[in-house]
């Protein structure tokens, strides 16, 4: 179980403080699916971090299983089963996918068939990507589904994926979408999703809508998925009328 | 031959060798010959004009086969010039395994200055591959200044692959290649240095045959207080491609110049260069820790494969 507890977080800025994240707190069972979503520079990103360890809260804490795992750094935390995708994967000169998915995995003679598998689950073929460089070379879809397949490849208790589908064609999407509800019916993990795909975030237990540094709604998908239309398409009278057209 | 421990680690690591070698070879020992072996086709003979070093005759036609040629110091004091010609005929395909090793347990400096030179006949590909590798814990400097000239004949090529990974304290190295027609140079080059050893990589490759090509790739790593120097340069003189990619990683106190020199003496000349100098980028590290790396694990595994 993930618990937050009052988590804020702020960055100076010349004389000012700015605040990021303002007060947050929510509870994440075991094997649940939870949507984060909502509009860019939300914070989204920023929570996951903090979770992950790659951001340290200036308030609050962090339980996992009980334990708080606050003043812990990104290594132990990982170790102790979480794992975090990143929203813009970094590129490697000299490392190969494979070997990437063998540091993920943890298991240093990682078959060629546990990487084909993991590949498959993003609709990358194995053998045309097994030996290449994770670097400048790929594409941004290319090394998006490959840093996913990293993440499944770690297997952990705890997954975040951030903005999975980006840049992301729609035959590897739907592929993907499979994967989760898979994981998600398999009980095999816990999934923290950060996503603004309608398809991604009606398999969610639970939608968090995170802006302005908050959380402004919570619920089921079938509750949050109709109030968030109204929001994107009351604020736009252009995409309205475009809608209402069709 | 290869009758201790010493000896043994060292033509492994700078040559993989695991015993004695299949095909021709040379060991060359504290500026002794410690073995040799010619065969049907490549013959391996000591200079004749008083100079040290061997000539390496290859005859036209010969695929697929090896030529070892290592050279291991490991006394203290020993200071060498070497000249090793390597003449190699037409329709040939060979890999030839050079490298120096130096063990320098004493106070005094060891070193090794050679000049390589290669002449490969028309249509024939050889594989160089050179690794420097030192050891030893005494005070005395383990040097090597290695030089290394090739002449391409039209249609010939050459995959050179250097490599020079800790234990050398001050390398100067200087490569020359002419392409004819039609030729083709391909350098890789692997540099890693640490405390204060110094390295300066001092490479001219000249395009002089129409559609030659020429590419260098060099990727080096500077720890410490070391510092390298890189002056790569291509020189076209016909229609021809050539492409210079120097790639550092600068970590600790190190200082690292990377100069290269693209040169076109004909409008069909194509020639390209990109040099870069980093520190290990913030979000790779953070990458490998969160799949459970260690920050010194992330560094070593970063810099692993950089340098494979
Ligand atoms: N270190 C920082 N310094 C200044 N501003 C920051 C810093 N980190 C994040 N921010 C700001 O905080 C806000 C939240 O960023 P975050 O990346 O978490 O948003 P997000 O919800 O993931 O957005 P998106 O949907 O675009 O990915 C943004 O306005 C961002 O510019
Ligand atoms: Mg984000």
């Amino acid at each position: 179980m993930l618990e937050l507890k009052h988590i804020s977080y702020s960055v100076h800025e010349g004389d000012e403080e700015l605040g990021i994240l303002k007060d947050i707190s929510l509870t994440i069972d075991d094997h649940k699916l939870v949507v984060f979503t909502g509009p860019n520079g939300g914070g989204k990103t920023t929570l996951a971090k903090i979770i992950m360890g790659l951001v340290t809260p200036t308030e609050g804490q962090i339980i996992w299983n009980g334990q708080d795992i606050t003043g812990l750094g990104i290594t132990e935390r990982a170790r102790l089963g979480i794992s975090y995708g990143f929203q813009q994967p970094p590129r490697f000169k000299g490392l190969t996918v494979r070997d990437l998915l063998t540091l993920a995995s943890g298991d240093s003679k990682l078959s060629k068939d546990k990487c084909c598998q993991y590949l498959t689950k993003v609709g990358l073929c194995a053998n045309d990507y097994l030996d290449r460089e994770v670097d400048v070379s790929l594409s941004g879809g290319e090394v998006k589904r490959i840093e996913i397949a990293s993440i499944l490849a770690r297997n952990s208790q705890l997954m975040i994926f951030d903005e999975p589908e980006a840049g992301i064609d729609l035959w590897s999407f739907a592929r993907l979408t499979e994967t989760f509800e898979q994981i998600h019916a398999n009980g095999s993990a816990t999934m923290i999703i950060i996503s603004h795909q309608e398809r991604i975030i009606s398999l969610a237990d639970e939608v968090i809508v995170v802006g302005d540094g908050a959380i402004r709604h919570r619920g089921s998908a079938s509750e949050i998925l109709p109030q968030i239309l109204a929001d994107t398409l009351g604020g736009c009278p252009v995409l309205t009328k475009e809608v209402t057209a069709q | 031959m290869m009758d201790n421990e010493i000896d043994r680690e060292l033509l492994e690591k700078i040559a993989d060798m695991l015993g004695k070698p299949v095909g021709a070879f040379n060991i060359r020992k504290d500026s002794g010959c410690d073995g040799r072996q010619s065969t049907e086709h490549i013959e391996i003979t000591s200079k004749t004009d008083g100079k040290s070093g061997i000539d390496i005759r290859i005859k036209d036609g010969t695929v697929g086969e090896t030529c070892h040629i290592p050279v291991i110091i490991t006394k203290p004091g020993i200071e060498e010039m070497v000249y090793n010609d390597f003449y190699i005929g037409e329709n040939c395909n060979v890999d030839i395994v050079a490298g120096c090793g130096i063990h320098n347990c004493g106070d005094q400096t060891s070193r090794h200055d050679g000049l390589h030179t290669f002449y490969v006949g028309k249509n024939s590909h050889v594989h160089y591959t050179e690794k420097h590798y030192g050891e030893g814990d005494g005070k005395g400097g383990k040097i090597m200044n290695p030089q290394t000239v090739v002449y391409l004949e039209e249609g010939a090529s050459i995959q050179m692959d250097t490599t020079q990974i800790r234990g050398i304290d001050s390398t100067k190295r200087y490569t020359k290649i002419v392409c004819g027609k039609g030729a083709e140079a391909v350098i890789t080059e692997r540099l890693l240095t640490h405390g204060d050893q110094v390295a300066e990589s001092d490479m001219e490759i000249v395009l002089d045959g129409e559609d030659s090509k020429g590419r260098v790739i060099s990727r080096s790593v500077a720890q410490d207080e070391s510092s390298q120097v890189f002056y790569p340069r291509m020189v076209g003189n016909a229609q021809c491609f050539g492409h210079v990619q120097c790639d550092s990683i600068i970590m600790g106190q190190a200082k690292i110049k990377s100069i290269p020199a693209i040169t076109a003496n004909c409008t069909e000349a194509q020639l390209v260069h990109e040099a870069a100098i980093g520190k290990i980028a913030g979000d790779q590290l953070l990458k490998l820790e969160t799949l459970g790396l260690t920050e010194e694990e992330a560094e070593d595994c970063i810099l692993k494969g950089f340098l494979a």
